[in-house]
C-alpha cells in the first residue's frame, strides 16, 4: 500500500512528500490556508499561501504575515506534489485543497456548502481518491431549507419587529454569515446596523468585492436609529451590555444548531433561523458521490456514526481529529 | 422547515410559543388560541398543558423503525439522531422527509380522536395511517402530532402561564381556574362551558384543591419581622398529599394531582372515620414503633397494584397533618392558619386514631429558637422547618411572602465523574447526565462504584467544559452512554442516605445533585463508600 499523501500529526494536515501544511494549528514552516476563520487561518506559521480573496482576511486578523495566493485551479507544485485551491463555498475565499502525486489525487474540503450563498464563489465537486470532509452537520436530522426561503423568513422577522417599534438583533459569525445575510436581506425594510467587529470584516471585504451598504454601530448611534432596522452583532455580544442598550430588541440566532429547539432554548433567544455555511445531510452524501472518492476521511463533527454509516455502505471511511471541532462548537454557541 | 400560515390552530400555537423567549409573548399566544379555538380543542390545550396526556397507541419502537424506513437510514442511525436531537418527536420531525403540501388543517380534537380510533386498526393500517400524517404535516404540525402520540407534552408553557392567559381571557380569577382544572376530569367529555366557564357544584366533589407551595427562604430570619407573628413547623421528608372526605368517600391525592388511594389503604380506612366534607393536607410518612422513618422506607409502598399484609405491616405509613382546608363542607381556606390549625387539632384529638397525626406547629419566641430547631432537623428525620406566618390563609400554587420553608443543608460527598449522556431539552447535544462512583476495596483492589447520577448543579459554562472533556476523554460507548476517564471530582451534595440492597454500592441517596466541581482535587482524592455509609442516620 501507498503511504498517505496527506497524514494528520500533531502540528497539521501533513504532506511529508511536499513538506507542507494544511491549516495548522501550531506554528509550522509553510501552511496552505483553506480559510479565514480563526480555527482555521492560526498565527504563527513562517509561510501561508491562500486564495486571493482571503489574503486581506488573514491579514486583517493575524497582520502582516509573510503571504503569498493562488487563484482557483491554478496548479502549483512543492517538492513534485501538484496542488491547486477550488472554491468551497463556506464562506468568501474559502477552498478546497487539491493535492496530487503520481496519478493518487486527494481532496481536503475545509468547510463547505453546496448551494449558492450570493456572496462566496460556489463550491466545485472535483474528483479524486480520498476525500477529506467534514461533516460537523452529519446527522440526518439537518436539513437545510433553500436560502431564499430562511431570508424571507428573516425579512418577515425583521417587519414584524420593526411594526411592532423594536430592533430585529440576529447573531450571526463575524465572518461569514453576517455577509451572507447583508447580501440577501431586503434593504427596503429598512437599515442594517452592525456590530464593530462585523463592520471592521464587512470593510476588509468591500475592498475587493461589493456589498450593500452598512451603519457601523458606534457610542454615537442613537435609539431612533436601530428601532425598525436590523442588527448583526457576533453571538458573543448576546447578554452583554452593549446589546442591552438596544432595547427594545428581539434576539434571534442564523446557525445551523438552530435546527434543535432545546439549543435555542439553552441561548435564551427568541427565535432561531436554520441558516448554516456548512453541508446538510443530503449535502454531504452527494457531494462524496460527487467526488467518486472511495476513501473519505471525516473529520470534526459527527464523524464517527457518520463514518460508521458510510462504512455501512461501501466506503472506506477512516475518523481523524482535528482541533476544530471544540472551536467549532464554540464558534456557534458563544 | 416551512413556517407557512395555513396551519392547525394548535400547531399554530406552539410555534409561537417557540418562537419567542419571553413569558408576556407566551401569555399573548395563548391568550389569542383561548379567543379564537373551538371549545373542544381549548378543553385538550388546557389538558395537553397540565399533564394530561393522551395514552399512547403505538410502541415508540414501532415508531421509530417506520421513522427510520421514511427517512430510508438505518435505525441505529435514527437512535444516534434521536440521542443527540434530545427528543423523539422531534427527531421523527427532522428526519422524515418535508413534504410540498399539507394536507387541509385538523383540528386538535379530531386528531386526538383519530389517534384513539388507531388502537382499534391492525398493525399495517396504523403504518399506512402514520406514514400518511408524515407526509402531509409540514414540521410544526408533524412535531405536535408526534408529541402527542409519544406523550410527555413539555414544550416551554407552565400550567401556569396556561391559567394565567385563561383567566386573562375569561375573566376569571387565576386561583379560582386552577382549583377547577384540579383532579380527574376527562377531556373527551366535559366541555369547556363545564370545565371553565360555569362548572356545577358536583365536578367538585373530587377534586383536591390547588396545594399552596412555600419558597425557600431567601433572607434573615429577622428580616421577617416580628417573631411572634410566625410559626413553625418540620418539613417532613414523605409524599405531600390531601385526605379528603366526602359523600362517604375517601380520596387521597397526590401534590402530582395523582389519586393514590389503593396505595394506602389504611389511611382510607382512617379517612372513614372523619366526617364528611372534611379536607387536610398532609405528609405520607412512613412510621413504625413510635418513630419516623426514611424516604428509603416509604419507597417500598410506591408503585404497586395491590398493598399486601405483610407490607402493611412491615411498612406502615401515617399521615402527618400540616393543615385544614375543608370542615364541615366549608372551604375554609381564606381563615387564617391559626383559625385552621386550631380545627386541625380537635379534630385529630376527636379521631384519637394512630394514622393521623399532627405535625406539630410551634410557637416562637425569638428567632434563635428557629436556628436551634433546625440544626436538629435532620435528628427526626425531617428535612427542615417550614415558617408560617399566623395570619396566613391557604393559597394556590407557589407564593412569596406568607410560608417559607428552610431546608437542612443537604450531606454531601467527593465523587469521580465514571458515565456520561447527552441530556434532553435545552441541553440537547450536550454531555450533562452523569453518572459518579465512589471508591470501595475489592480484595485490595480500589475500584470506583456507581453510587448516583445527577444532571443539575452546574453553569452552563461549566457543562460546556465538562461535555468537552467528554469528548476529549471518552473510553468506551455503550449506545448513548459513554465511560469517560475517571479524572473529574464533584462534590455531590443530597438530602438523606439509606442502606439499600437494590444499589449494587450498598446504599442509596436521596434527591442527588451536583454542587460544585472540586478542580483542586484529583480522582484519588474522592471518598469512599465508607465514608458515604458513616452517613447513614439509623
Amino acid at each position: 500500500m501507498k503511504s498517505p499523501l496527506l497524514i494528520f500529526n500533531q502540528n497539521g494536515i501533513y504532506c511529508p512528500i511536499a513538506n507542507v501544511y494544511i491549516d495548522a494549528w501550531k506554528p509550522v514552516d509553510k501552511v496552505i490556508i483553506s480559510h479565514g476563520h480563526a480555527d482555521h487561518s492560526k498565527y504563527g506559521h513562517k509561510f501561508y499561501l491562500t486564495h486571493p480573496n482571503n489574503v486581506p482576511i488573514v491579514k486583517h486578523r493575524l497582520g502582516n504575515v509573510n503571504i503569498e495566493s493562488k487563484k482557483w485551479g491554478e496548479k502549483f507544485l512543492i517538492n513534485g506534489v501538484q496542488f491547486s485551491l477550488h472554491p468551497a463555498g463556506h464562506v468568501i475565499g474559502s477552498s478546497q485543497v487539491r493535492v496530487e502525486y503520481k496519478g493518487d489525487v486527494w481532496v481536503y474540503s475545509g468547510d463547505y456548502k453546496r448551494e449558492d450563498d450570493g456572496i462566496s464563489t460556489p463550491f466545485e465537486p472535483l474528483k479524486c481518491n480520498t476525500f477529506i470532509t467534514e461533516c460537523t452537520f452529519g446527522l440526518p436530522a439537518f436539513n437545510w431549507e433553500k436560502q431564499d426561503v430562511v431570508m424571507n423568513n428573516i425579512n418577515d422577522f425583521w417587519k414584524e419587529c420593526k411594526s411592532n417599534g423594536q430592533t430585529a438583533v440576529v447573531f450571526a459569525y463575524s465572518l461569514g454569515k453576517a455577509q451572507r445575510l447583508i447580501a440577501n436581506l431586503d434593504l427596503e425594510i429598512g437599515d442594517i446596523l452592525t456590530h464593530g467587529a462585523v463592520e471592521n470584516l464587512n470593510e476588509v471585504i468591500r475592498t475587493f468585492k461589493n456589498l450593500p451598504k452598512t451603519h457601523r454601530i458606534t457610542r454615537e448611534t442613537k435609539k431612533e436609529d436601530l428601532i425598525g432596522n436590523l442588527v448583526i452583532a457576533p453571538p458573543s455580544t448576546h447578554g452583554s451590555s452593549w446589546i442591552k442598550k438596544m432595547v427594545p430588541y428581539v434576539t434571534s440566532s442564523a446557525s445551523g444548531w438552530m435546527t434543535f429547539r432545546g439549543a435555542r432554548r439553552r441561548r435564551a433567544i427568541d427565535r432561531g433561523f436554520v441558516l448554516s455555511d456548512h453541508v446538510d445531510w443530503k449535502d454531504l452524501l452527494r457531494t462524496i458521490k460527487d467526488t467518486g472518492a472511495k476513501n473519505i476521511v471525516c473529520t470534526h463533527g459527527y464523524k464517527d456514526i457518520f463514518s460508521k454509516y458510510l462504512n455501512e455502505n461501501g466506503f472506506n471511511a477512516f475518523i481523524e481529529n482535528t482541533p476544530f471541532e471544540e472551536n467549532e462548537i464554540i464558534k456557534e454557541n458563544d | 422547515m416551512k413556517l407557512s400560515k395555513k396551519m392547525i390552530d394548535f400547531a399554530n400555537l406552539v410555534e409561537e410559543i417557540d418562537n419567542t423567549n419571553k413569558t408576556n409573548q407566551k401569555v399573548i399566544a395563548l391568550e389569542n388560541f383561548f379567543k379564537n379555538a373551538s371549545d373542544e380543542d381549548k378543553v385538550w390545550a388546557i389538558a395537553l398543558f397540565s399533564s394530561r396526556k393522551p395514552k399512547g397507541v403505538i410502541k415508540t419502537s414501532t415508531l421509530k423503525v417506520y421513522a427510520a424506513e421514511m427517512a430510508q437510514i438505518p435505525l441505529w442511525l435514527f437512535e444516534e439522531s434521536y440521542h443527540i436531537v434530545g427528543d423523539l418527536a422531534e427527531t421523527i420531525a427532522l428526519v422524515v422527509p418535508e413534504s410540498e403540501n399539507d394536507i387541509s388543517p385538523l383540528n386538535l380534537t379530531m386528531l386526538i380522536s383519530e389517534l384513539k380510533q388507531l388502537k382499534e386498526f391492525d398493525e399495517i393500517e396504523q403504518k399506512k395511517y402514520l406514514i400518511n400524517k408524515w407526509n402531509h404535516l409540514n414540521y410544526y404540525s408533524k412535531f405536535l402530532f408526534n408529541k402527542l402520540i409519544t406523550g410527555g407534552f413539555r414544550i416551554g408553557v407552565s400550567q401556569k402561564l396556561m391559567t394565567k392567559a385563561l383567566a386573562n381571557v375569561t375573566g376569571i380569577d387565576q386561583d379560582i381556574i386552577a382549583y377547577q382544572i384540579m383532579g380527574d376530569w376527562n377531556p373527551e367529555t366535559v366541555t369547556f362551558q363545564q370545565l371553565i366557564l360555569s362548572p356545577s357544584k358536583e365536578d367538585f366533589i373530587f377534586k383536591p384543591y390547588p396545594f399552596y407551595l412555600a419558597n425557600s427562604i431567601d433572607k434573615e430570619l429577622d428580616e421577617l419581622g416580628d417573631c411572634s407573628n410566625w410559626a413553625y413547623e418540620n418539613k417532613w421528608d414523605g409524599i405531600r398529599a390531601q385526605l379528603i372526605k366526602r359523600n362517604n368517600e375517601v380520596m387521597i391525592w397526590s401534590r402530582g394531582e395523582e389519586l393514590i388511594s389503593n396505595q394506602f389503604p389504611e389511611l382510607i380506612k382512617m379517612g372513614d372515620l372523619l366526617d364528611n366534607g372534611t379536607v387536610i393536607d398532609g405528609e405520607i410518612l412512613p412510621f413504625k414503633d413510635g418513630k419516623i422513618k426514611s424516604f428509603n422506607d416509604l419507597q417500598k409502598r410506591l408503585g404497586r397494584k395491590n398493598v399486601g399484609k405483610t407490607t402493611l405491616k412491615n411498612n406502615p405509613v401515617i399521615l402527618k397533618a400540616y393543615d385544614l382546608l375543608e370542615y364541615d363542607n366549608l372551604d375554609i381556606r381564606d381563615q387564617n392558619y391559626f383559625q385552621r390549625r386550631k380545627g386541625l387539632e380537635l379534630i385529630i384529638k376527636n379521631l384519637n386514631n394512630n394514622n393521623l397525626q399532627i405535625s406539630e406547629s410551634y410557637k416562637i419566641n425569638n428567632w434563635s429558637e428557629v436556628k436551634i430547631a433546625h440544626s436538629i432537623a435532620r435528628k427526626n428525620n425531617s428535612e427542615g422547618l417550614m415558617l408560617k406566618n399566623k395570619l396566613s390563609i391557604y393559597r394556590v400554587g407557589r407564593k412569596r411572602g406568607d410560608w417559607w420553608k428552610w431546608k437542612v443543608d443537604p450531606l454531601t460527598i467527593d465523587a469521580v465523574l465514571t458515565y456520561a449522556m447527552r441530556g434532553h431539552g435545552r441541553r440537547a447535544n450536550l454531555f450533562t447526565d452523569y453518572t459518579f462512583g465512589l471508591w470501595i476495596d475489592y480484595n485490595g483492589n480500589r475500584e470506583l462504584v456507581t453510587f448516583a447520577k445527577a444532571y443539575t448543579g452546574l453553569t452552563d459554562k461549566e457543562f460546556k467544559e465538562v461535555d468537552n472533556f467528554i469528548k476529549k476523554n471518552t473510553i468506551e460507548r455503550f449506545g448513548p452512554v459513554r465511560s469517560v476517564k475517571p479524572e473529574l471530582v464533584f462534590e455531590i451534595a443530597f438530602e438523606g442516605v439509606a442502606n439499600s440492597s437494590r444499589h449494587k454500592s450498598g446504599v442509596a441517596v436521596r434527591f442527588p445533585r451536583i454542587l460544585r466541581w472540586r478542580k483542586d482535587k484529583n480522582s484519588n482524592q474522592a471518598n469512599t463508600i465508607e465514608n458515604l455509609k458513616s452517613l447513614i442516620n439509623e
